[in-house]
């Protein structure tokens, strides 16, 4: 089958482009992280990231023919139609909206800067119980959905509205670890929380385009998240 | 937390909710005046300035042509913030969102006034 790979090389290249590998999947579905082994045994200059290879790390996320998603647990067939069969090429490219490092290694700076913004980490300011602070499981419930994420950023750079502002808008990955927090019954930090996310960007910029929850990996629902996130400064603001 | 100046409530939550007011109001305009388009029959004009002329009307323009200039406002400014960056402009990109706001801007209330005046001007 034919693979058609982003390629670039800031030390050598001009410009980026797209380079054809032939691949012989003996017919197999295999993984599109597979495929790039077998590519990179044909060119070892090829750089992408990866580590568990089992959808848990989340270091290989990539956008294979014009949908991100990780590569490690996207099958061929699932890819596009036509992949598996070999009547269409695989298309590798980097995550789109990040700069690229080099071929589909994008540097996930401004990324890290937004899920840093919205502290994701319990907040309480009143005295530390003995053992713990516990939770009812219908409070735990609620972060059920939420505390999942595993940070491969495939959400927020399917995002158009975090394409044009990824300094102001905070992406879906990050408002749904706000909401992690916010949903938390052992998190009393709320009132901070929400009046750092009152302007016209850093959470009003979703305009409910819903890409984030097509490609996420492990089938969370930013969108969801960030209406809850919306209720809730609704409230408070009127 | 970014504090735009130019945002019509100069925080989310406002903006977001004169979005959607605005557009209820809009909407229940367009079905109302559907409706009565259907119903009313053979218009002329005498009957057609005589039902534009009621109070009830003239507080329902002046309602629609607010509210067309603030969603109007809020839908743009979120075109102009998202379009017109230094992702597409480069450096010039401050002065061209500002030229292209203010142009909005003066188009919105010259036609804010001339709705107001239609209305109010019994002419």
């Amino acid at each position: 089958m034919k693979v058609s790979i982003y390629r670039y090389n800031p030390e050598t290249d001009r410009e980026p482009s797209m380079k054809e590998y032939e691949v012989d999947t003996q017919g197999k579905d295999l993984m599109v992280l597979d495929i790039l082994a077998l590519v990179k045994e044909q060119d070892q200059s090829l750089a992408y990231r990866r580590s568990c290879r089992e959808g848990v790390c989340g270091s290989d996320g990539m956008n294979m023919n014009g949908k991100n998603g990780l590569a490690c647990i996207t099958p061929l067939s699932q890819v596009a139609p036509g992949v598996l069969e070999g009547k269409k090429p695989l298309i590798l490219r980097p995550l789109p909206g990040l700069p690229v490092i080099r071929d589909l290694v994008v540097d996930m700076g401004m990324f890290y800067n937004q899920y840093e913004k919205v502290q994701p980490y319990l907040q309480n300011n009143t005295p530390a119980p003995a053992i713990e602070r516990l939770q009812s499981p219908e409070e735990r419930a609620k972060i059920d959905g939420l505390y999942e994420c595993i940070l491969c950023a495939c959400c927020s750079t399917s995002c158009p509205s975090f394409w044009w502002n990824p300094d102001k808008f905070l992406g879906p990955a990050a408002l749904l670890q706000s909401y992690r927090f916010l949903a938390d019954s052992r998190d009393n930090a709320t009132e901070e929380r929400l009046s750092k996310l009152d302007d016209p960007f850093s959470l009003f910029r979703c305009h409910g385009i819903m890409n984030c929850v097509s490609v996420c990996p492990k089938g969370l629902n930013p969108t969801r998240a960030i209406g809850h996130i919306r209720s809730m400064l609704l409230e408070r603001g009127i | 937390m970014v504090t735009p100046v130019t945002s019509l409530g100069r925080n989310g939550l406002y903006d977001w909710l004169i979005q959607r007011v605005s557009a209820v109001i809009i909407g229940v305009y367009l079905i109302f005046m559907l409706g009565y388009l259907m119903t009313a029959g053979d218009l002329d004009f005498a009957s057609w300035k005589a039902f534009m002329g009621s109070i009830c009307m003239q507080i329902a323009n002046t309602l629609l042509v607010i509210a067309v200039a603030a969603h109007t406002w809020v839908g743009l400014w979120g075109v102009t913030t998202d379009y017109l960056t230094s992702l597409t402009f480069g450096k010039a990109a401050t002065g061209v969102r500002l030229i292209a706001q203010v142009a909005i801007a003066l188009a919105l209330v010259v036609y804010l006034l001339w709705g107001l005046v239609l209305i109010w001007g019994g002419a």
